[in-house]
């Protein structure tokens, strides 16, 4: 179901990034994630024609990439090319393997990826926000690869440190997971939070306490749920890391989430990251989608945006 | 039926098939994950013990999914050849195992008894054979397909091209696309899995590899891997179609789960066999990979390795010109390490030839595996070495569409070289034409991709 709705998420942005592309526009690395409809950034991102607009709206810029074909046929013929995808051509060869730096740039990639995978978020970064920490029952980074039924609980500790300090019954839970990219919390969460917590207060809303959880799943939000009792919960949550980006965060968002809730009932906004969805951006956007969350009492396919 | 053993000094008593079967498999974290898989390996041999003494008769006997409640199971039944399983219905798993691996089996006599075989069957062969057993096994089994043209002879290794984009950007698929050519790459497929599922968009992607293809006179064929139902809207809207794609399951609440069923594969085989665009005979292209079934909750306590079997066992009803088991796709939940993922490519791939099919596999992994390229080095070599029909070409290994990570073309490019396997024939004189490969090897044209332009 996670993937299914990613898929739909997918399509959605690559038709905006079709339109985009019409307008001349070379299509960024990597695929672009967001929720129905586009954010405002999206939508001014539509309109834009200046390059200088693009700038000013943080819009992703392909890193400059070189072709290392020695002789081409065309070599304009070859920029053309490099420019029209983010696909590793134009790297040439020795005999049948690739170069030296192009082998090394793939490896450079995953191994930020499986960084991700593996790291651990800054405590400092969590103390930065008074952020306290509950575990779930996945125990190792091993089992919780292998077993995504355990981070969807919360352990004994968990629920207890849950009962001892949290607020219960907010009207907004905020809740950061590293998931899979501890990454994608290092490099987004100082930019999210206060752009959240902001467009939360200009509506009016008010918050529960927030907390970290360590070896979280998307689905762990119906515990907290059961836990908690929020009117409406985001979670803040690593994306599995591509070798575009490792550092992707999602924001899964869910009104009066519980045990037995289906992937449809989530709203999700996802590609969080510098040169995909801006953070900055994505933290207003959230507050705009839980307060239509609690005007509505709906979320996922039923909430109207 | 008997399911009691004892391995040194302990006495096991296995339930049912079901639970034979799951623990007689190597180690996988999806069995894990399903709560089926043996405590530890000495169960695991147990289990092994058992099934290798059990018969033919025995496991058709015993249904581990009855056709009475699932349609793939009807599938599998109807297929059998009734005379051929006389023939060897009393003979053990062992045995069986034995007789596909001894010199009396070329590949004619493992063609016809594989038509006497269930999947569930064939898939108790694998459970007792080891990765080179396995490697040995399908090395013996040619199975060429015809489409535009033939792949999967012996000496030949094709690839699909799989120039990816993550907009579906025309221009942006056809310069990844170029790159692919100008290495060699594209001789089973050139194959475009889309992120806009629409008709339209599925019509312009095949129109476009269409246009490539005429106008430089390729011997291969085009697909795009939509959902079956879509592609068949863009077919019936005139979209130059070649092959016609689908994922299954191997359970009829799988396939659910895939939008599909039985009596739709049929509406698009009938759909091929009047509006396709290519020679034929065969137009399907089938993707398969372990675990699909378990996270759709359709494996009914089945483990991930007798599921895979079942889908080829689906696959071979509609003479598919390729198969292709996406090894490493699913994630460490299913497959944990590269272990797990190696051995999986093995047993697919054997399980596939003996099913008569034309199997291919994409040797890949995701991020959050603990797999990297050095692993798919290993498997692609040791696919090669099986006689695999093709695999996938993506530029240097990484589909910027799909976020994970394959082979390239530069690997392909080796593994023909270190194990002198050629393109296929007739994309082989068109290499040659274009000036890109001379007496098997790349020519100083090769990796670029101007030469299209």
């Amino acid at each position: 179901m996670e993937q299914q709705l990613d898929f739909l998420v997918d399509k959605v942005v690559a038709e905006l990034q079709k339109k985009l592309g019409e307008m001349g526009q070379t299509a960024p690395a990597g695929t672009q994630k967001t929720e129905v409809p586009a954010t405002p950034q999206m939508e001014a991102a539509q309109k834009a024609t200046s390059p200088t607009v693009r700038e000013q709206l943080a819009l992703p810029v392909e890193p400059e990439r070189t072709a290392h074909v020695p002789n081409p046929k065309w070599q304009e013929g070859l920029n053309e090319l490099l420019d029209s995808t983010p696909a590793r051509i134009g790297v040439w060869r020795t005999g049948v393997r690739p170069l030296t730096k192009t082998m090394l740039q793939l490896r450079r990639d995953h191994a930020a990826a499986v960084d991700a995978v593996y790291g651990e978020v800054s405590q400092a970064l969590l103390d930065e926000f008074s952020m306290f920490t509950v575990e779930t029952q996945y125990d190792n980074t091993e089992n919780y690869l292998k077993r995504p039924d355990m981070g969807r609980i919360l352990n004994e500790e968990g629920v207890r440190l849950l009962q001892e300090r949290c607020q219960k019954k907010p009207q907004v839970q905020i809740v950061v997971s590293d998931g899979l990219s501890a990454s994608a919390v290092d490099a987004n969460l100082r930019d999210v939070l206060p752009s959240l917590t902001d467009s939360l207060k200009s509506y009016g809303l008010s918050c529960g306490t927030p907390f970290f959880v360590k070896g979280g799943r998307v689905a762990s939000m119906d515990h907290i749920g059961e836990l908690l009792q929020p009117e409406v919960l985001v979670l803040l949550i690593g994306e599995r890391p591509g070798l575009v980006t490792a550092h992707s965060m999602s924001a899964y968002m869910c009104y009066r989430p519980r045990k037995g809730m289906v992937e449809s009932e989530r709203t999700v906004i996802s590609n969080i990251h510098r040169q995909g969805t801006s953070p900055i951006e994505a933290g207003a956007h959230i507050g705009t989608i839980l307060s239509k969350m609690l005007e509505q009492k709906a979320s996922g396919v039923k909430l109207v945006l | 039926m008997n399911t009691k053993t004892t391995v040194l000094g302990q006495t096991y008593q296995f339930r049912d098939l079901k639970e034979v079967f799951a623990k007689a498999n190597e180690d996988k974290s999806g069995d894990q994950l399903a709560g089926i898989a043996a405590a530890d390996s000495r169960e695991r041999v147990a289990a092994k013990q058992v099934l290798a003494d059990l018969t033919l008769a025995d496991i058709r006997n015993n249904p581990m999914l009855p056709p009475e409640e699932d349609e793939v199971s009807r599938v599998i039944e109807a297929g059998i050849n009734e005379k051929i399983y006389n023939e060897i219905k009393n003979w053990s798993v062992a045995e069986l195992r034995e007789y596909i691996l001894s010199h009396n089996a070329g590949d004619s006599e493992i063609k016809r008894i594989s038509r006497g075989l269930s999947s569930e069957m064939i898939a108790a062969t694998a459970k007792l054979m080891s990765n080179l057993d396995l490697i040995t096994a399908a090395a013996k089994i040619r199975n060429i397909t015809h489409c535009n043209t033939a792949i999967g002879q012996q000496g030949v290794l094709a690839a699909r091209v799989q120039p990816n984009h993550p907009s579906d950007n025309v221009q942006g698929i056809k310069a990844a696309l170029y790159e692919g050519l100008s290495y060699g790459i594209g001789d089973a497929v050139i194959g475009i899995n889309p992120v806009i599922d629409t008709a339209d968009s599925v019509k312009d992607i095949l129109t476009m590899t269409k246009d490539v293809m005429n106008k430089f006179d390729i011997p291969t064929q085009n697909c795009v891997l939509a959902h079956v139902s879509t592609q068949m809207r863009a077919i019936r809207q005139g979209a130059p179609a070649d092959l016609i794609f689908q994922s299954l399951a191997g359970s009829e609440k799988g396939n659910n789960a895939f939008g599909i069923d039985v009596a739709l594969l049929d509406e698009a085989d009938e759909l091929m066999r009047k509006e396709g665009t290519s020679y034929g005979p065969n137009f399907w292209y089938f993707e398969t990979g372990q675990g699909s079934e378990l996270s759709s909750e359709a494996h009914f306590g089945i483990d991930q390795l007798t599921m895979e079997a079942r889908c080829y066992g689906l696959a071979r009803k509609y003479n598919p010109f390729i198969v292709n088991t996406v090894v490493g796709f699913i994630g460490p939940e299913y497959l944990y390490d590269s272990r797990q993922v190696i051995r999986a490519g093995l047993e697919d791939h054997y399980m596939g030839k003996l099913h008569g099919l034309p199997m291919g596999c994409d040797v890949c992994y995701t991020n959050h595996m603990k797999v990297d390229q050095n692993d798919m080095d290993n498997l692609g070599i040791l696919l090669s070495a099986a006689g695999v029909n093709f695999v996938i070409g993506v530029a240097m290994a990484d589909d910027v569409m799909l976020n994970y990570q394959s082979t390239s073309f530069h690997d392909i490019a080796a593994f023909r070289e270190v194990l002198g396997l050629r393109p296929a024939p007739a994309f082989e004189k068109w290499l040659e034409k274009m000036g890109i490969m001379e007496n098997g090897k790349l020519t100083s044209n090769a990796g670029d991709p101007t030469i299209f332009m």
